[in-house]
Order: structure tokens, then sequence, then C-alpha cells
């Protein structure tokens, strides 16, 4: 299955068939890779960035995308997300992002990415305003499956998952129901570890029925293998300082790659996750201790833990409105609200930039404007963090993919009031 | 038992309005000997009398200083942006906002270099204090979901002046708040307008004299809740609502007609249909929890079939489909800015929701209804005034400020003491560190009533809840302690 996922996300260009040269001239062009460029130009062809800098020669078949004035950056990237896994978050036919996990709350072998709907009308909305990946991250119990990063492609599911399994998902908090304690929930994923590791080294017993019994299924087993071969990162939702440095033990334990998402506290552990090199997935807008692992959530989380050398991503986790499906457009003043509390500009753009696409092992193709990537491309009216700018120019793989929404139909329909039921629809 | 507490205390009442010509019962005296009280000390709680306040506000503004803040960009949420202007306060009042300000020897006088003032910001939907954090099941003190219809309980019993969010409103630059009861029930009971000060008690921070509302909602959030006893459909709702209001309408003509002549023995005393009496009579405001056109449009019928208004619709992510009729009625919209798709009933929200009730002349107001966009409203206004601009509506500044300030202040019925930079008018007023609709602009400094209540600049002196000391080591706008 995984196997099959990595072909089909490779395939995730085949949509672009057209040859075709595009130019956006003009702009500031800022390529996170490297140090932004005063009236640069980005030269795309057949969907991949061909060039960029301020001598660079355009092709004169090239359409022109004049940026005069304009920011260019790489499409942004929500880290976490739920995009195109719900549609209505209350409707729980349209929700694809959890498994059930059985009694265990062990859901390894969830592949989220295979619910993924490519027609949700929540896709425009975030790629209308410059949002060109998502990380979509199954929720739910203690191991709660594998994610995936997902470009906001138009197209078939195909053509959408960039790359999959990017992390395991798993939390440091007990999840009320299956689990008690932090106690119980480590000796739970210890317990799973220990036995994938015992289950790997000796598959053949396990299919003559001649092994002891295992903590999870054989699917779910299979599926933590790569993560203890560090392989596939494993990502643990944890807020306490002590929870981010139990998850910290645990992979030093068992030599695991770990990513830590949400991480209110993770300024208290600052050095610690810079020596380890783990990083962190975290919002710019929760300062309420809402629970009492969360008691010292701060604004400047992410100014405090890039002092210390920590790699960070964004993610919306203010806590308040649809910030993992509507609303994963703000993503952008996520990393405005980053730089009011400390962090330097650069480093948020980073951090929904190339950052999370490093994290999740596909900085070759996006996450930055270097020569060879995908035509992941933003033109920006002005500050991408600001609310006055407009994403004018969308391009993923090279193709301009700003549509109507849903939401701008029922606006043209109700502008005037009282409306006209029978408009045709806009042009798309 | 009931009827008996109401005779003797009826009789006693010194406060109502008319004297009771009834003499006590021997047995309501003796029932008034069990708590050491004599028949003539009953309370007011005898009678079900209008505008009775009977856990009064006992907020004292605190010590301020003659303030005058110059050379800043002024909003006054009541005429054009005054460039590089100034604003005069003293004895927590506004005394003077112009280009320039005559600055007594006594003030102090602080230079705004540039930066934005405003009144302080107006949260008219706040669950602050009665779901207080950390959200745990002993914090949750939002929904008496018992019973469809509470007009009875009054979210000020359930705040927690404790709930570390305060501190943290206060350095969004929010002074005033609205706290409401949730929206599990039809009718889920008054709410509170708190300021947003430190003290000991919710009286402490109640804002002295502001009308009471009431919490009302239509569609999915109750009956889902009731499902099983029902309402169980939105007719079951309007029917719910309906019959609510023919109790109330009864009640009140009852206790009017006793008030009046006090004739025989007051009617039996009952606290929800008094809370919805007074909306009948014009005393309490009804804050109308809708998310579907269709829905408020109904809302409204049910409003003149018992003769009381709406003052608001919240969440209201379908106005823009109403636009002409709110506007028409004067009911005010208090929106977000950009939240939807959560549930069924919030699928049409739009970005546009904010422009285009305003674009209709419709009240339009930024809310919240969130502990963390409770500190960010000025960003939720900055996007609504970015869809306008998509949309074609210019939206000046000066316009915005007012769905922050001066339109959630005339829903609450306080646009006379808040809301706007005004002489006379109290003195919350917001010191901003940039442009208010920028991403990067925080509040710098916040006066309520004249008196700095928050500093950024000034690490020695923040607010801090009793709940954070030991807990939490962060203050409310970031910083080590």
């Amino acid at each position: 299955m995984r196997t099959l996922a990595f072909a089909l996300a490779a395939l995730g260009c085949a949509s672009v068939v057209e040859a075709q040269t595009v130019a956006i001239t003009g702009g500031t062009v800022y390529p996170v890779s490297g140090p932004k460029i005063e009236n640069g130009t980005v030269l795309i062809r057949d969907g991949k960035i061909a060039a960029v800098g301020q001598n660079v020669t355009i092709p004169a078949d090239a359409e022109r995308i004049d940026a005069t004035g304009k920011w260019v950056t790489p499409g942004f990237i929500d880290a976490v997300t739920q995009l195109g896994v719900v549609e209505v978050g209350a409707v729980s036919q349209t929700r694809d992002v959890s498994s059930t996990g059985g009694e265990d709350g062990i859901a390894a072998a969830f592949t989220v990415w295979t619910g993924l709907n490519p027609a949700s009308v929540l896709l425009a909305p975030a790629r209308n305003e410059g949002i060109t990946s998502v990380g979509v991250i199954p929720g739910g119990g203690l191991v709660a499956g594998q994610a995936a990063i997902v470009d906001l492609v138009p197209g078939t599911a195909t053509d959408m998952v960039r790359r999959a399994p990017v992390a395991m998902v798993a939390t440091m908090t007990p999840p009320g129901n299956e689990i008690a304690s932090r106690g119980e929930l480590l000796v739970r994923l210890r317990e799973l570890l220990t036995d994938t590791r015992a289950y790997a080294a000796n598959k053949a017993a396990y299919e003559r029925n001649a092994s002891r019994e295992y903590a999870a299924s054989r699917a779910d087993l299979e599926a933590m293998i790569p993560v203890l071969q560090g392989r596939v990162p494993l990502l643990v939702q944890a807020d306490r300082a002590s929870d981010i440095d139990a998850a910290l033990r645990l992979a030093d334990d068992f030599d695991l790659e770990l990513m830590v998402m949400g991480g209110a506290e993770a300024w208290m552990v600052a050095d610690r996750l810079a020596a380890a090199n783990v990083p962190v997935i975290t919002g710019a807008m929760n300062n309420i201790p809402y629970s009492f692992a969360m008691l010292g959530a701060r604004q400047d989380n992410v100014a405090l833990l890039r002092r210390a050398g920590v790699r960070v991503a964004l993610m919306g986790n203010a806590g308040g409105g649809d910030e993992e499906t509507f609303n994963v457009r703000n993503i952008r003043y996520e990393a405005g609200n980053a730089v009011a509390y400390g962090a330097s500009w650069d480093d948020a753009l980073r951090a929904v930039t190339l950052t999370p696409a490093e994290l999740y092992g596909v900085a070759d193709r996006v996450g930055s404007l270097a020569t060879g990537r995908d035509a992941n491309v933003v033109v920006w009216s002005g500050d991408p963090f600001e609310f006055s700018t407009t994403a004018d120019v969308v391009l993923i793989g090279g193709e301009r993919v700003k549509a109507p929404s849903r939401q701008d139909l029922l606006m043209e329909r109700y502008k005037t009031l009282p409306p006209n039921y029978f408009l045709p629809p806009p042009p798309r | 038992m009931r009827a008996l507490a109401l005779l003797l205390l009826a009789a006693a009442c010194t406060s109502a309005t008319s004297t009771p010509s009834t003499t006590p019962a021997p047995a309501a005296a003796s029932q008034a000997g069990d708590s050491g009280r004599s028949p003539s000390a009953a309370g007011p709680g005898a009678l079900s009398t209008p505008l009775a306040d009977p856990f009064p506000s006992t907020y004292q503004r605190f010590p301020s200083r003659p303030t005058v803040i110059r050379n800043v960009n002024i909003l006054t949420a009541a005429g054009p942006l005054i460039r590089n202007g100034a604003l005069y306060m003293r004895d927590g009042k506004i005394v003077a906002v112009g280009a320039t300000v005559d600055a007594p020897a006594d003030a102090v006088v602080i230079d705004g270099q540039g930066k934005y003032l405003t009144p302080g910001i107006v949260d008219v939907h706040s669950h602050l204090g009665v779901y207080a954090a950390p959200g745990v099941e002993a914090n949750s003190d939002g929904n008496e979901a018992t019973n469809p219809v509470t007009a009875n309980v009054w979210a000020e019993h359930s705040v927690w002046p404790q709930d570390p969010q305060f501190p943290r409103n206060l350095a969004g630059g929010v002074t005033t708040l609205q706290v409401l009861p949730g929206s599990a029930n039809l009718i889920g009971g008054r709410s509170v307008v708190l300021k947003v000060v430190p003290s000991r008690t919710v009286q402490g921070m109640k804002f002295p004299d502001a009308k009471y509302g009431l919490k009302m909602a239509c569609g999915e959030n109750p009956k889902r809740v009731y499902a099983n006893r029902g309402p169980s459909t939105r007719m079951g709702n309007v029917a719910g609502y309906r019959a609510a209001w023919i109790n109330a309408e009864q009640y009140r003509r009852r206790w009017d007609k006793w008030l009046a002549d006090s004739t025989g023995d007051p009617p039996a005393r009952d606290l929800g249909l008094e809370t919805l009496a007074e909306v009948l009579r014009g005393n309490i405001l009804v804050h109308n929890h809708c998310y579907r056109a269709d829905e408020m449009a109904q809302m409204i019928d049910i409003a003149q079939e018992f003769g009381y208004e709406i003052r608001s619709f919240h969440h209201a992510v379908e106005a823009y489909k109403i636009a002409d009729l709110l506007a028409r009625d004067s009911i005010a919209a208090s929106v977000w800015a950009d939240w939807g798709a959560f549930k069924m009933e919030a699928l049409d929200a739009v970005t546009g929701n904010l422009p285009l009730l305003y674009k209709a002349g419709a009240i339009t107001i930024v809310h919240s209804d969130d502990p963390s966009g409770s500190q960010r409203l000025n960003q939720e206004a900055a996007k609504g005034i970015a869809a306008g601009h998509r949309l074609g509506i210019d939206i000046p500044e000066e316009e915005a400020i007012k769905w922050l300030t001066i339109n959630p202040a005339w829903a609450l019925d306080l646009d006379d003491r808040i809301g706007s930079l005004e002489p006379g008018k109290n003195a919350d007023v917001v010191l901003w560190s940039g442009d208010l609709f920028s991403v990067y602009t925080r509040a710098e400094k916040v006066w309520v009533d004249g008196a700095l209540l928050f500093d950024r600049l000034d690490p020695t002196h923040k607010w801090r809840t009793d709940f954070e000391l030991g807990f939490v080591r962060t203050v409310a706008d970031g910083g080590d302690r």
C-alpha cells in the first residue's frame, strides 16, 4: 500500500502536460532558499522553476506575468490541516480524518490520505489565498495513523498526494477514554515499539502463529516498522514541557526521528529540542492556558524556539475557527503574528514554506524558489502576512489555480439584494 | 413554599413601586424567623419588579492621573481620522479630543509617536468567566443544558473573575465584554456586561447601570442538545420560543396590573418569566444566536408577534443574504470575519459578510465568541476591510473602527457612555503600536475609565489572576516572569 502511495505521489504533476514557459518579472522575489532578489525574474518551464535571478534570459515565447511592485514567494504550506478529509466538521459522514483504532487506540495502519476528497469545496479558499500544499494529519486515539503532504492542485487524489506517509502521528497527552495516565501512555507506546521490533525481526514466526501476543494488529505493526527504522518520523502532539521531554527520551531510546506538534510549552525545553534537532510545528496566536498541559502557552513561542535554534513550521492553533479546514488560508496571518511577537520576518516565511517542506521530505520539490523545484509560486500584492494583501497569481506546477470558490459564488449571488437565483455561473 | 415566601417578601418590600395591601401570614413570619430575619427585613425579591438590580455593580474606577496623549492618529469612531492629534482624559472621562488639546500642568503627557489611538474595544459575544481556562469540566459553566428554556439563569452567576483569559483580553485592547450563556438552549438566560478589570467579585466587574441581555439561540445547537426530549427540529425550536413568549406575556400583564393597583395577593414570582417580561417591557435586550438567513427572518416575525425587539443577531453567517432586512429593522449583525464550514448552518459563511452588511447600511459588528479571537478583533476587522476591497467595497478605517467600538456599544445600549472618543464619554482608550489594521500591531497601553490598566512596555505592572500564580509563568502579553 505504502509503495503504491509513493508511486502515486511521484506522478503528482502528471496533469501538467503542455510545455509552456512563464516568466514572472519585476517583483521582489523571496526564494527562501536564498536572499531576496529585488526586481527578480522567476522563469518557469514545464511546470518547474527553470531560473531565478536578476539576469534571467526570458524566451520570446514566454507568457509574462508582471509582478512589478509585488512580492513573489513559494506557495505557502500549512503543516497541519484536515483539508480534504473533513468537509463539514459536525457532519460525521464528511469526516475521514480518524480511525477508531479499536479498543487500544492504535491506528498506525490508518492512512489518512486514502480518504482524501479532491472535490472538497474547502480547497479553493485555501489555494486562492496562496496555500499550495498542506500537511494532512489524522487525529484521535494514541497512535492516530499516517500523515501525507498534499498539493492543492485541481485534479484527482492521486494528483494531489505529494508524498505519503510523511509522518506517523501520535499523542503524548492521554486521550481520555483509552488511556488513564501519562505513565500508561508511555508504557503503551514503548510496548508498541518493542513489539514492532520483535515482529519485524521474525515475521515468519508471526505468520506461523508462533509468536507471543503483540500489542497491536499485524497491520499496525507493519506500519510501525518504518517509524522504528527512522524512515518515517514520529509526529507527536505534545504541549506540556514534561511531555515533550518524555517524547525526546522515547525517541532517543528507540532511535526515532521525532517531530513535535502543538508544543505550547516547547519554549521551556527549547535547548533540548535544538540539541536533539527535533523540530516543532506550532502556532503564534495562542497564549491561553486552555488545559493543564498548556499552562505555559505564549505567543512568542516561535521566536523563543528560533532563538534557541529549533526548526519551526507553523500551523493554525489559536483555538478559534476552522484553522484546519476552512481557514487554512489564515496561516499567513499566523506568520504575521509570529513576527509581531518577536520572530524575524524571514523565519516566519520559512516556517510556512521551506521548513515544512523539509520536515515532510519534499524540500527538493516545494517550499522554495530554486531551479528544478515545482513551480508552486504566489505573486502577492504586498507583504503576504498583511490583511490588505491579496494573492494575485497562484501557480501550482506552473498552472494558474485561482478559480471562484463556493464562497465567491455566494457573494456574487448576494452582492445585490434580492438575489437572482438564475444567474449563470461565472466563467472558471 | 414559594407562595408563602412571596407573600412575606411582597409585604415588606421597600423598594417596590407600590406597597402591597396584604398582611404577612403567620406562617410566612415563622419562616422568616428561621433565617433570623424579621419580616420587615425581607428584601425586594418579594416582587417581580421591573429593572430590579439584586446583584448591583460595585465597580469603582481605578486610580488615574490626568493624561494627555499627543502626536497620535486618532480613530474616534465618531468622525474622520485625526492625524497627529491629541486626547486629554481626566477623572475617568474624556475631556478633549482634537488636533491639539490644552494639557494641564498636572497631566501625564505621552508622545504617541504617530501610533494609533482608539476607543476601547467592545466584544458583544464573550464567554470569558463562564467558560474559564483551563477548560476543564469544573470550569464549564456556560450552558445550563437541562431545559430548552432557561430564561431564569444569569451568566454572572457563572463568571469566575479569576479566569486567566480576562487579562489576556485586556491586552488585546478589549475594555467591555458582554458575557453570554451558551447556545445549547432556545433561551439560554441573561447575559452580563463586564468591564475587563481585576476584581474579587463579578459585581466588581459589572458595568454600572448596563442593561441585561437575553441569549436566544436558533438552529442546530438546541435541536441537537435536546434531540431526545425535544425540541428535535427547527419547527420544534420555534414552537418552544412562542410558548415561552406566550407565558411571558401573560406574566407581564399579571404583574404590571398588580404593580399598578396592588390589589390582592401579588402574583407568583418566576425568575424565568420575569426575565422574559423584562424583554417585553424593553428593559432587556435580545441577543439572538442565529446562522441562517431564513431562520433570522423567522425570528424577526416572532419578535413582532410578541412585541419585542431583537437588538442583534450573533454569528449570523448568512446575514449578508438579508442585509437589507437587518438595515431596515435596525437589528445589528454581530459576526465573525471568516469562520465557517464547521456545521451545516455555517456552510454559507463568506468573508464578504462584514463588507456586504456595511454596504447595505446594517449595524455591523465584529464579535469573537472566542477567547483567542477576542484578543485580535482589530485583525478580524482588517480581514473584513480586505474582503470589502476584493468586492469593490471601500471601507475607510474611520468606518471599520465602528465595527469594534460604537456599534457593539449600541448593541449593549451603552453608546452614550462608551464606544467613541468624544468629550464626556468614559475614558476607555487604547494606544496601539501602529496601524490598527496591520498584523504587526499590538495594543500597547489600555486605559479603562482613565486608569492605565495595561502597559505592554512596563514589565513591573501586569495583571495576573489568582489562577496564574504558581501555575502560569508567563504574563498575558508574553514575556517570562
